[in-house]
């Protein structure tokens, strides 16, 4: 399995190039959380199951995302701050696809 | 003054096997938790949702749990303070402590077991540049008396479950109910989007979608909502009302304890993980997914080993010097402060001939 290239940018502006595993089922906001690039308690608060928004960032590279689901579209239809290009990271696979993605993450809410 | 052993914040998981164990001691507890039921992110968050990590349970609802762990616990009779969030601890000279809720119940206890997870659930405010100038003076983000909206004009903004479900109770009591949500489609009990679809046929609930409110009229309480509509072109009006409820769902705050003295730690509270999960103050311990040690994993079934040591500490504070030992529950028994015992069949003792 190889692993992925992906650039995150912190709420406080910082980009960090990060390498994320790609076989180990994790997905965006548990990259962001195992690299610690946001404070623990202010991410990924409901688990990963899209019910809460705490993942929420925006999407800056052309990379071909897996298509929207209804609950992460109903979800960030009650989130603030939400953006044309506003994903959940916690619904976004690392898979080899998303090689050279780069997010930005949503501020706290 | 409500009295107990162990005053526990936060009634979820890790809270309501806290008051097994302790029972097994014979200490009371006493649980305070600012949501209006028990189960804590079990029952607000995902009450539906399978857990596939609980020991001996390949498979059991987050609910379902809830409810099995408060049948365990019933017979040891825990006291509740539910709806009511912890706001202030006093340390008294006999070692003992005050918390005070928000509503200014208070509960006394030699010790204080903080199971409170994320923190307590509060309401998501939306981002409307004027909403706290009408905070308890028009805006509502929870429904705390269903009869102050008797005869209101009421806009509710939000969709989920609670949006739905209140939109349909108080389509009986206000004057007029109108309802907001951002898109066409409503996450919610099937039943529940039915029953708001047939009383928007019925003219009883006005909807308004896709549509957001972007601003708040009135002086010093509220008369209106400017409301934005995006189908086909986008247009803004406003609509009389008294009162405007959002409802878009609660995120956990750590809140008032952080303001405790407690050593705190990526928004968790630190522990002593190499003896009893005690806090930097004596007498106080933080157990379950809102404590922090080295290695910490935020799991139910970390929880609950947690407040099982949690409880031996409490018990040495409470009877200090005296002895006990383990017991096994299946050599022991359990014995209820209801009366109730509950043990294992004696093994029949017979002659094979």
């Amino acid at each position: 399995m190889q692993d992925i290239n992906i650039k995150i940018t912190d709420r406080d502006g910082v980009t960090h190039q990060v390498v994320a595993p790609t076989d180990m089922a994790m997905n965006l906001m548990e990259v962001v959380r195992s690299y610690e690039l946001a404070p623990e308690g202010t991410i990924g608060i409901c688990g990963g199951m899209a019910m809460c928004a705490s993942c929420q960032c925006y999407v800056q590279s052309d990379t071909q995302l897996p298509e929207m689901q209804d609950d992460e579209e109903a979800m960030l239809s009650e989130a603030f701050y939400v953006k044309d290009n506003s994903r959940l990271g916690c619904q976004i696979q690392m898979t080899p696809d998303m090689e050279g993605l780069e997010v930005e993450l949503a501020p706290e809410s | 003054m409500i009295k107990t052993d162990i005053l526990i914040i936060g009634a979820g998981p890790t809270g309501l096997f806290a008051v097994f164990e302790a029972g097994l001691l014979k200490l009371k507890c006493h649980l305070i938790d600012a949501l209006p039921q028990i189960g804590g992110q079990c029952s607000e968050l995902y009450p539906k949702k399978p857990i596939y990590d609980i020991p001996a349970y390949p498979e059991i609802l987050a609910g379902d749990l809830t409810d099995k762990l408060m049948e365990q616990c019933k017979q040891f009779e825990p006291g509740f303070t539910l709806g009511e969030r912890a706001e202030t601890i006093e340390k008294q000279e006999d070692g003992t402590f005050i918390v005070t809720t928000n509503k200014g119940t208070k509960h006394q206890a030699p010790v204080v077991a903080i199971a409170s997870g994320l923190g307590s659930f509060e309401p998501r405010k939306p981002l409307i540049h004027n909403i706290k100038d009408f905070e308890d003076k028009g805006v509502e983000y929870m429904i705390k008396e269903p009869e102050l909206y008797r005869n209101k004009r009421v806009v509710i903004a939000g969709g989920g479950d609670s949006a739905l479900d209140w939109s349909i109770f108080l389509s009986d009591v206000a004057k007029s109910v109108t309802l907001i949500h951002r898109r066409n489609e409503f996450r919610g009990h099937l039943d529940s989007v039915e029953k708001v679809q047939d009383l928007k046929n019925k003219g009883k609930i006005k909807l308004i979608t896709p549509a957001e409110i972007v601003g708040l009229l009135g002086d010093d309480k509220l008369s209106g909502v400017v409301v934005k509509q995006a189908e086909h072109i986008e247009k803004e009006f406003e609509i009389e009302c008294d009162h405007f409820i959002p409802l878009f769902g609660l995120s956990p705050k750590l809140g008032p304890i952080a303001n405790w003295g407690l050593e705190i730690e990526k928004n968790a509270i630190k522990v002593n993980n190499a003896l009893d999960y005690q806090t930097n103050i004596p007498g106080i311990f933080a157990i379950g997914d809102g404590n922090t040690y080295p290695g910490k994993l935020k799991l139910i079934l970390c929880g609950f080993h947690e407040a099982t040591l949690m409880c031996q500490a409490a018990y040495q504070i409470i009877n200090p010097g005296k002895r006990y030992v383990l017991k096994y529950t299946t050599v022991s028994g359990v014995d209820g402060f209801d009366g109730t015992r509950k043990e294992a069949p004696k093994a029949v003792v017979k002659k094979i001939d």
